[in-house]
């Protein structure tokens, strides 16, 4: 295979890139003009259907389907863009919108064009400040310019485009929770169908695609649908933007072609350069907390669509890798992740806002020394009846938050049962005593928490 | 959070007590109308523009968004309590945001935090008596590469061991960037603002309003 040469990072780095004259010079702009002067909105779907483009977003999902699925004779039609990056371990798309803005918003032109987009709106997180300030000036720049507002480009598609700043909550990064968000409502997913395609925000069709997505887009247009396809594997196409995280040498964001393994992500001299301080790699969660956690001896994964499949994890998700090194005590590793998705679940579902807290507790209770072993299978048993896949919730929330906690307590099993044979006898009563007397009052649960 | 109960035999706020609401700070949401179809889209930028400019979002300040918005109050209250970053209550002028995530924890998060609480003197949620600084944590910041992170306000601390908290707390200037400003507070220059937006001032930044 040809050497990767890496495009969404390339203008990383130059000087003043963040401004409009500079991005130009680099021959920014060019693609968006060509594609919006000489093709039609048909055509360009066409072509990123062809380059097999999937969403980056963590789903997946091919973008040119995803955009074919509006309905032809709208008058009004809404893109969001999705910049809630929320994912822990995931940090891809802040770079590309501090690094590179005008990157972003090329893409969104050009998307916004094939979808016959009307507004665009940039829904981000609203701990990005900077991030934010960086955005909102290139957005300036560009309708100065004419690239946003009427008749971009002296054709007749108009487009506006305002940043819509969230809140902080998780959920908004799901694309329904994110449309009811932008519409001023707590952001709650909506139960699909309808898809946001044939109904989204304000009640009109509305795309939302992944910042890192739309940053893919003018790339496929400046170099051909050829040389996308040339790029990954067999089901995915083209190139993928990689974080790694945690105590290895080099944390940071490398662009390489999907496929990459998670190997080489930790200890390549491109990427990770190996861990600190000597220390071991325990696990890796390869993709953005919620996909699930690779143990040391699985590290050869591929990092693309596919192949994490085979290794029991949900996904690609984001591929932000983050590397548990082996003197975490794994128990805490567990508590954080159960944390995250039961502060994290919005609470429209009952097994989910239930489930999560449930775990959440079980994990404190183990990291806090006072661990049974039935408890292990009893996590496990949560996590297979809670989420979308059992058809059960209305978001994938619930899925995320089963297969980190499910896959570290498989693979990591005999680590924790260890942990919990060297407990104290008769901690997990003192512990349960403690934090809920109650419990010992009822007859039933004062002869099951005694068996370790 | 833990559920709060509220007297429901006296009122919430105030009602004859002036607005809270300058009408620089109205004329500053109405501006956002034209951006959605529906006015109550105009509820997040309403709260950020609104906290921004008084500390917190207080019951009155609720009321009088809703009023703005022509939406009915619970509605107000409805969506600000779904979401973390709003304050209903006093917080200090600088909020300490430190990331608890599992990259950071992996690189000493929780030292971090310690060393945050020894040096405020306060828990989690907590406020200084002198109202200078709140403490929160908070899930993933989007910046795990440089964890464990600390955001002061507007500020991002990269790479934070426990021996620096000390100095950036002390630091006066630990809130402040300094990127490149939008002429715009939070909107396209080009798109025509409406003759009210410019009374609110050409850069018309959260200090400005904050000195008018």
């Amino acid at each position: 295979m040809a050497k990767f040469e890496p495009v969404l990072t390339k203008n990383f780095g130059i000087e003043g890139i963040r401004t409009l004259d500079v991005y130009r010079k680099q021959g920014g702009y060019k693609t968006a003009e060509k594609v919006i002067k000489e093709q039609k909105p048909e055509e360009v779907v066409e072509v990123v259907k062809a380059s097999g483009l999937r969403g980056r977003g963590g789903a997946g999902f091919p973008a040119g389907l995803k955009w074919s699925f509006l309905p032809p004779d709208r008058e009004v039609t809404y893109f969001c863009v999705n910049a809630d990056e929320s994912e822990p371990g995931t940090f891809c798309n802040r770079v590309l919108m501090e690094e590179d803005p005008h990157q972003l918003l090329e893409g969104i032109l050009i998307a916004g064009f094939a979808t016959k987009t009307t507004t665009a709106f940039i829904y981000m997180r609203v701990e990005f400040h900077e991030q934010f300030h960086i955005l909102q000036k290139a957005v300036d720049e560009a309708y100065a310019a004419g690239y946003f507002g009427k008749n971009v480009f002296g054709s007749d598609y108009s487009i506006d485009c305002y940043i819509h700043r969230g809140a902080g909550a998780y959920v908004c990064g799901e694309e329904t929770g994110l449309i009811e968000s932008l519409e001023g409502k707590r952001g709650w997913p909506r139960i699909k169908p309808p898809f946001p395609a044939i109904e989204g925000a304000f009640k009109r069709p509305t795309v939302v695609n992944n910042v890192e997505t739309l940053c893919c887009v003018p790339h496929i247009f400046e170099r051909g649908v050829d040389w996308f396809r040339g790029i990954g594997t067999e089901n995915s196409k083209g190139p993928k933007l990689y974080t790694v995280s945690g105590p290895v040498n080099r944390p940071g964001c490398f662009e390489a072609a999907l496929g990459l393994t998670a190997r080489d992500l930790i200890f390549g001299d491109d990427h990770g350069q190996g861990m600190r301080d000597g220390k071991k790699v325990k696990g890796c969660i390869p993709g953005g907390l919620s996909v699930g956690v690779l143990t040391e001896a699985e590290l050869d994964c591929h990092l693309c669509f596919d192949d994490v499949r085979n290794y029991g994890l949900l996904g690609l998700g984001t591929a932000g890798a983050i590397v548990i090194p082996d003197d975490a005590d794994i128990r805490q590793v567990l508590k954080n992740i159960a944390r995250f998705y039961s502060h994290e679940s919005c609470g429209q579902c009952t097994q989910c806002r239930e489930g999560t807290n449930w775990m959440y507790k079980i994990a404190a209770r183990i990291a806090a020394g006072a661990g049974r072993i039935s408890d292990l299978d009893l996590l496990v048993d949560i996590t297979t009846n809670m989420g979308m896949m059992p058809g059960l919730s209305i978001c994938g929330l619930p899925d995320g938050a089963a297969f980190p906690i499910r896959t570290i307590v498989q693979k990591f099993r005999s680590e924790f049962e260890e942990h919990i044979r060297n407990q104290k006898p008769g901690v997990v009563e003192q512990v349960i005593r403690k934090t809920n007397p109650a419990a010992y009052e009822l007859p039933i649960l004062g002869q099951r928490a005694v068996s370790v | 959070m833990a559920w709060q109960a509220l007297d429901r035999t006296k009122p919430v706020f105030d009602k004859d007590a002036p607005p809270v609401l300058s009408e620089a700070l109205r004329a500053k949401i109405r501006s956002f109308f034209p951006r959605y179809e529906t006015q109550r889209a105009a509820l997040l930028p309403a709260l950020h523009v609104v906290q921004d400019a008084l500390g917190h979002v207080s019951h009155k300040a609720m009321a009088e968004i809703a009023e703005v918005l022509e939406i009915p109050p619970s509605a107000v209250l409805d969506t600000l309590s779904f979401y973390t970053h709003y304050w209903d209550h006093e917080r200090g002028s600088k909020v300490v945001v430190a990331c608890r995530s599992l990259s950071c924890q992996l690189v000493g998060a929780e030292k971090v935090l310690d060393a945050c609480k020894a040096e405020l003197g306060i828990d989690e949620h907590g406020t200084t008596e002198d109202g200078k600084y709140s403490l929160v944590t908070e899930e993933c910041l989007a910046a795990c590469d440089h964890g464990p992170c600390l955001l002061i306000n507007e500020k991002l601390h990269k790479c934070v061991t426990p021996e620096e908290v000390a100095r950036i707390l002390k630091d006066p200037k630990n809130a402040e960037i300094d990127p490149p400003r939008s002429n715009l507070f939070d909107g396209p220059a080009a798109a025509a603002p409406a003759p009210a937006i410019e009374a609110v001032g050409k850069t018309s930044d959260i200090q400005e309003m904050r000195e008018s």
